[in-house]
Order: C-alpha cells, then structure tokens, then sequence
C-alpha cells in the first residue's frame, strides 16, 4: 500500500469495516468509464445505449448477488441515501409508527429520530430482543429497521426472524435491514430474503466510493427523496454514476465469488488476531463475541480498561496501523458509541474502545505487525496513566455514551440484563457456504 | 524535538505550527474539541476543525481532532454556570488553560510520547538564571495573553513552547500569508466560545438556571432600579439596571444573588484599596512574607497594571493591596501579579 506523505512508513490496515481498498475487478470494470466510455444511460443514441446497457448488466449482477429481481435495484450515491429513502420514503409513503433497533448505524438512526420513530433493544450481547419487538408491534407499525449485521461490533442480528415476526404481529409494515457491513461476509439472498429494503454500499465491499443500492422488493410503499429526471424508477432521480456503478457491481460479484474462502481466512486471521490481544492486554474484553451470537469473520471489537482510544489510536497510527474506536464523525472526532451503551457496556469499558475491521486484502503480516504494536502501545499509555499522564478512574474524556435522547421513545428488552462480555469468542462463526 | 502543537484553526497556532516545522521540529497538529453544542463557528466548531485540518495538510504534517468535551463541560461549563447561579463573575478561558489545555492535553501529549506542547499564544515563556521559567507579556502588548496564562506554574511551563510570543500579530499575519495559510486573514476569536453572538450569555444561561428578576437599591436601600436576571449583573456595571436618568453615573458595588438584590453606589463606592485571593498560583515560589513585594495586579484580561504589594496567606491565598484605590474586582474575576513583563502568579479575587 502506498504511504501518507504526513507518516512516512508501511501500513497496516485494520478499517475495512470503514472502507475497503479497490478491489482490482472493480478497477478493471471502471477504467473503460473513466476513459474512453461516457455516456448518460436515459439518452437515446448508440453512447447513452452503450451506458445503458453498462448499468442494466451491473443492476443484473447486484440482483443475483442480493437475491432479488433486477428491477429491484434502485442505484443511490452510497449507503446512507439507500438508508435515508428507505426510511424516509416509507414513512411518507405510508404513515406510522417506525422502529429501529438501539445500534442502527446514523444514517437509519437519525431518520427515524426525524419522523419520530423509537428504538428497539439489544441484549448484553448486542444481539436484537425479539421479545422487545414483539412488544413493541401494534397495528399501526410501518416500519422496522434491523441492520443485518452490526458496524462496530460486527454481531450478525435476526433479521428472518424480526421480519416473520413483523408478519404476523404488523401485516402492514415493511422491513428494512442495512447490510452495508454484511454484504462482503454473509450470503445476502439467505439472510435479507425477509427484508422488503435492503441497502448495500459498493466501497465496504471493495468497490469504489459514492456509489451503493436500495433494493425495494416490488409492492413496497415508497416515495423518492430526490425529485428529477425520474431515473430509477420515478424513485432516485438523477444522472447515473456509470463508472461507480460497473465499478460496484464488479466489486459484489468478485466477494460473492469468493465469499466462502474468504470468511474462512480473514475469519481465521481475526481470530489469531483477537486471541492474541486478549492473551498479550490483561484485562481486555472482546465486544460482540458472546456465546451464541453471530459474528461477522472480519471484525475484531475489544474493550481496553485504562486506556483512551484516541490516545491508543495516534500510537497505532504512528507505528502505521490503521484502526478505528468506532463509526467515524465529520469532523475527525469520536463520539461516544451509542452501540455499546445499548449493551450495557459503561465508560469504563467503552472508553478504550477499539475496532480491528479486517477485509480481503488481509494478510498473516497484518496480524503479526498488530500483534507487536497493539500491546505495546497499551502498555505504554498504562504506564504513562500510573505516572498521571493521563486520569486514572476518571471516566472517559468525552462524552459519556449517548443516553436516550429526549424525545426518543425506547423500547427496552423484556427483562434489563447485566453486561455479559466474554474474554474468548466462544460464538459460532457467519454462516460458511 | 517531538512537539504536539494544539491548531485550534486560528491564525497564531497555524504559524506556530509553521514556525516550529521550519525549525525542524517533529510536528503533529492536535485540534481540541472542547464544546459540543452551539458555537459561533457552527456546531462541534466544525469549521475550526476543518481550518485546522487544512493547515496541517498544507503544511504536510499529520493531524489529529481529540475530544476533550467531557473534562471541558466539567472543568469549564458547569463551573461557568454554577458561577452565575451564585453571582460570581467566572473566566471560563482561565478554567479553560488550566484544566485542558495545559493540563489535559499535556497530559495526553505525554502519554503518547510527546514531552513538548506548543500552542498560538501571544505570550513568552522567559527562564531566570536560577533556571527556574516564568511567563512573560507576547511581544504585541494589545494582543498579550499572559493574563488568561497565569495558572502555569514550572511543570506546565518547562514543557510548552508559545511560538509565536515574540512576534506582533500583524506579524503573524504577514508569516501566515507568505506562507500561503487559509486562515492568514480569518478574524480573531472573540469572547466565550460557547457563548453565541446570536443567543448571547443570557441565551445560554437561561436554559441551564433560571434567571431571577432582582431589586435595585441604593446605599439607603431604597428601591431605585430592576433588573430581569440578577445572575447576570457584575459589579462595575453601569447600564441595565432600570435607573431614572439624571445625576452621578452610579454603578452596581455588590451582587446578593440569594436575595436578588443589586446595590448600586458612586463611582467612589465602587473603589477598594486591597482584594484578598483565592486559588492562589505561583509561577515558582511565592514571594516572602512580611509586608509584600512590590508588583503590579492586572484585574481583567485586558486592564492596566496597578502598583501593588503582595502578601501570601498560606499557601492558597493572598492579600493584594494596591497603592491607592482602584476599582472593585468582581467576585471570581482573576488578578494577575506582574514583575514588570513576567507573571509572578495570580488568583481568584475572593469575596
């Protein structure tokens, strides 16, 4: 990998679950898009068909990969539109009562917070309470969002089952998961198939950035949030983005192709990865690896009492290892995660946080350089800590984890449970077909 | 040298960053987020962040935005609020250098590695031939900060660097545009950084405590004025207190928050011959008892120096006694105490 110009040095680079390299099929399929090949697909002449025919064979690729009809795919600019519409585009579409689940990533989390939707609570393991649900199920219920898996914590969440249970309890509603950290790992037609809105993002999946896809199973009520030219079916108005398109649909297929082997690799190396840590950090904590709880084989999620992790961070980011302690803000800093304080997970804990998102371009040597400056680095800030470098037992220095803001109706488990976190994953793996 | 340089998105820490770089210093940019609500800079100061960002990329070094808003609403916000509700008058800025930046971030800057912290402060830090080190006034008097940095004593000031502390701010401009900075012409911070100039400190405070009518009297205690938010009046004050026009400028002399009471006296009321200080700091020792060295006291960030003498009392108090009479202090106002250019120490003025 090239270096930064601001940290000369090699990389380590442990963030896929932030975004991935390209992956060189993607590349491949664009670099005709960026050059010579150009075209609007909605024209009507032999370049705009050439664009056409582009985007309708990638729209080809996304439904087989996704597991639904090709005119289910709705083209958007990335992850948070696809999120965005389906939430927003329900609700305008059919009025009611929506819910998400307390570890939604921002871009379901802040939707639902605008059309005046409540949470619904994860256990200790940060695994969806179907219970809760069905608690929370009226008649008038017209929307649930329940992401396929967890973007910090990697937990693989019940999807088939919240939506059977939707059915049954709220025949009106319309289910909605955001697989945007799902769709490397898990075999998308299996996991999603009871979801009626599945949004994908092409660059967490080795495809470029700016680019993603709501698939709306036909039938489902929505309206578009962008008024235009009425591409996409009247429902996402504006030019395609041809390259970013071919490039994502290229990027899909190549991790479908070669799912199963990868899920055994990189899950194996993030095993190494993690056990070594909770070997080498006394006192660390792995998040989301709980007995019978799913993860994704990519991510490493660790809870490191007595230390902070944008302290550990700029450590790791000197000795050239790219990591992240949660989902990322605009301005460059941390917030507070609201996804381990739905598992009950305190500042003590939580405020040495750290994510290791492993990807396709892993490898042995990325382990083994994170096995040497990760406990070191620890060690170093413990020690600095024990010389009142930095507040021993004071707390996080930012903001506490995020309380339910007001306003926000939540919808707690049956029965609140104590903070369970295990100190080896003993959990079965994402499904290996 | 390692030197963690806090870019705060202003001009004087973007040079500051420039100037140690060009000295061959190993540099990294840390922009502190310090307040997440509301700012004149929009919010979470983003567009600071970004300023900063920026500078640090032109200037090809690494940067990094740390969030410090739990220490600073504990260290600063809440303080400045509970401050109002008793009727003092707080300097969150002081709160500020003592508990963050000069404290929290050095100690986060030695924690990974750094032993040097440099920031944009128009102040210099000037060593004794004992060896000890003491702040001194920034070479642009109109522009000296050495008021809001008394509270750094040897440990804080044998570890920062204030690079631009002998430059004029119209120096730094000039550096700053040669260089080609984005923020080369970017305006001055101005006041509280949590207060916006749209909703103003009454705006703030009056979400967070209620604000109480109170009476004004005279020194007769007669009724004579009133006011719509007793914790917001400070001693000296002379506008907004409901006076009849006509006569003597009077000016609030005392603030009883608890029963909501505004006394308001002459301009000779308003006089005082000493303050006692609390939270008392000393750059290195503080100076011998007995009847107390000669120094001057500056009473706001921007006052003139007084002649004064100083008298420790313990070790966390002093008694400040000027020569002739100068204006009353506001309760939770610092005194700074000069040795010509050098900051000797400073406190909190006392009731």
């Amino acid at each position: 990998m090239p270096e930064q110009p601001d940290r000369p040095g090699p990389i380590t680079y442990l963030d896929h679950a932030a975004t991935t390299p390209l992956r060189p099929a993607a590349r491949d399929a664009m670099l005709p898009w960026l050059g010579e090949r150009f075209g609007n697909p909605s024209g009507d002449h032999r370049v705009a068909r050439a664009a056409r025919q582009a985007v309708d064979e990638a729209r080809d690729v996304v439904a087989d990969v996704v597991g639904c009809r090709p005119g289910d795919v709705l083209f958007t600019s990335g992850g948070t539109e696809a999120d965005n519409m389906a939430v927003r585009g329900v609700h305008a579409a059919r009025p009611g009562q929506v819910l998400c689940s307390a570890i939604e990533h921002d871009a379901v989390r802040s939707p639902v917070r605008l059309v005046g939707g409540a949470t619904v609570a994860v256990d200790s393991r940060g695994v969806f309470d179907l219970g809760a649900l069905g608690a929370a199920l009226t008649p008038d219920v017209s929307l649930l969002a329940l992401m396929t898996a967890n973007n910090e914590v990697g937990v693989v969440q019940p999807v088939a089952e919240a939506a059977e249970l939707v059915r049954r309890r709220a025949p009106r509603a319309v289910v909605h998961t955001d697989a945007v950290q799902a769709a490397s790992w898990l075999d998308l037609p299996t996991v999603v198939a009871g979801a009626d809105l599945i949004a994908v993002s092409s660059h967490k999946v080795g495809g470029p950035q700016g680019v993603g896809a709501l698939v709306a199973r036909r039938g489902t009520p929505l309206r578009p949030l962008l008024l235009g030219g009425g591409q996409e079916r009247e429902l996402r108005s504006g030019t395609h983005n041809v390259a970013g398109i071919v490039g994502m649909a290229a990027a899909l297929r190549a991790a479908a192709a070669e799912r199963n082997g990868a899920t055994a690799r990189v899950g194996a190396l993030r095993d190494r990865l993690a056990d070594g840590l909770l070997a080498a950090i006394p006192g660390a904590v792995q998040t989301g690896a709980a007995e019978g709880a799913r993860r994704l084989p990519g991510t490493a999620h660790l809870c490191i009492p007595g230390i902070e992790s944008e302290a550990l961070l700029f450590l790791l980011d000197e000795a050239g290892v790219c990591a992240s302690a949660a989902s990322a803000c605009a301005s460059g800093a941390h917030q507070a995660s609201h996804v381990l304080a739905a598992m009950g997970i305190g500042p003590d804990l939580g405020s040495g946080a750290l994510r290791l998102s492993l990807g396709w371009t892993s490898a042995d040597a990325d382990v083994d350089h994170a096995l040497r400056v990760i406990p070191a680095a620890v060690a170093r800030l413990r020690g600095a800590q024990d010389r009142g470098a930095e507040p021993a037992g004071r707390g996080p220095s930012g903001p506490a984890p995020e309380a339910p803001r007001a306003g926000d109706k939540v919808v707690s488990p049956s029965a609140a449970q104590p903070p369970t976190i295990r100190s080896r994953d003993l959990s079965g793996e994402a499904p290996q077909r | 040298m390692k030197v963690l340089v806090a870019m705060s998105g202003g001009v004087d820490s973007s040079v500051a960053a420039a100037r140690l770089i060009a000295a061959g210093d190993e540099v990294v940019g840390v922009t502190m987020k310090l307040w997440g609500g509301e700012s004149d800079t929009g919010c979470c100061s983003v567009s600071d962040v970004d300023d900063a960002r920026r500078v640090a990329q032109q200037l090809g070094i690494a940067h990094h935005a740390w969030t410090f808003s739990g220490d600073f609403d504990r260290h600063v916000v809440d303080p400045y609020v509970d401050a109002h509700r008793r009727g003092v008058t707080p300097n969150p800025c002081i709160e500020c250098n003592r508990h963050l930046k000069f404290d929290r971030l050095l100690r986060r800057a030695h924690a990974v590695g750094f032993e040097t912290v440099a920031t944009g402060h128009h102040a210099r830090i000037v060593t004794r031939p004992d060896g000890t080190r003491r702040l001194a006034r920034g070479a642009d008097a109109a522009k000296d900060q050495s008021y809001v940095l008394y509270v750094l004593g040897q440990a804080e000031l044998s570890r920062t660097l204030l690079p631009v502390g002998e430059m004029t701010k119209a120096e730094v401009r000039a550096e700053a545009e040669e260089l080609g900075l984005r923020t080369a012409h970017k305006p001055d911070s101005q006041d509280v950084c949590f207060i916006t100039s749209s909703r103003g400190r009454r705006g703030f405070l009056g979400g967070r405590i209620d604000l109480r009518p109170g009476r004004v009297v005279d020194d007769a205690g007669r009724d004579v004025g009133s006011v719509d938010a007793v914790e917001l009046v400070t001693v000296g004050q002379r506008r907004g207190l409901g006076l009849p026009g006509g006569g003597a400028p009077r000016y609030v002399v005392d603030v009883d928050v608890p029963t909501a009471t505004v006394r308001v006296g002459t301009d000779c009321d308003l006089l005082c011959e000493q303050v006692t200080l609390e939270r008392v700091v000393w750059s290195a020792d503080p100076p011998g008892a007995g009847p107390g060295s000669s120094i001057a006291a500056q009473c706001s960030a921007h006052g003139p120096p007084r002649p004064a003498r100083v008298e420790p009392v313990g070790t966390t108090r002093a008694v400040v006694r000027f020569d002739g009479r100068v204006r009353r202090v506001a309760r939770g106002q610092s005194v700074v105490l000069y040795e010509g250019d050098e900051v000797i120490g400073g406190g909190i003025a006392a009731a």
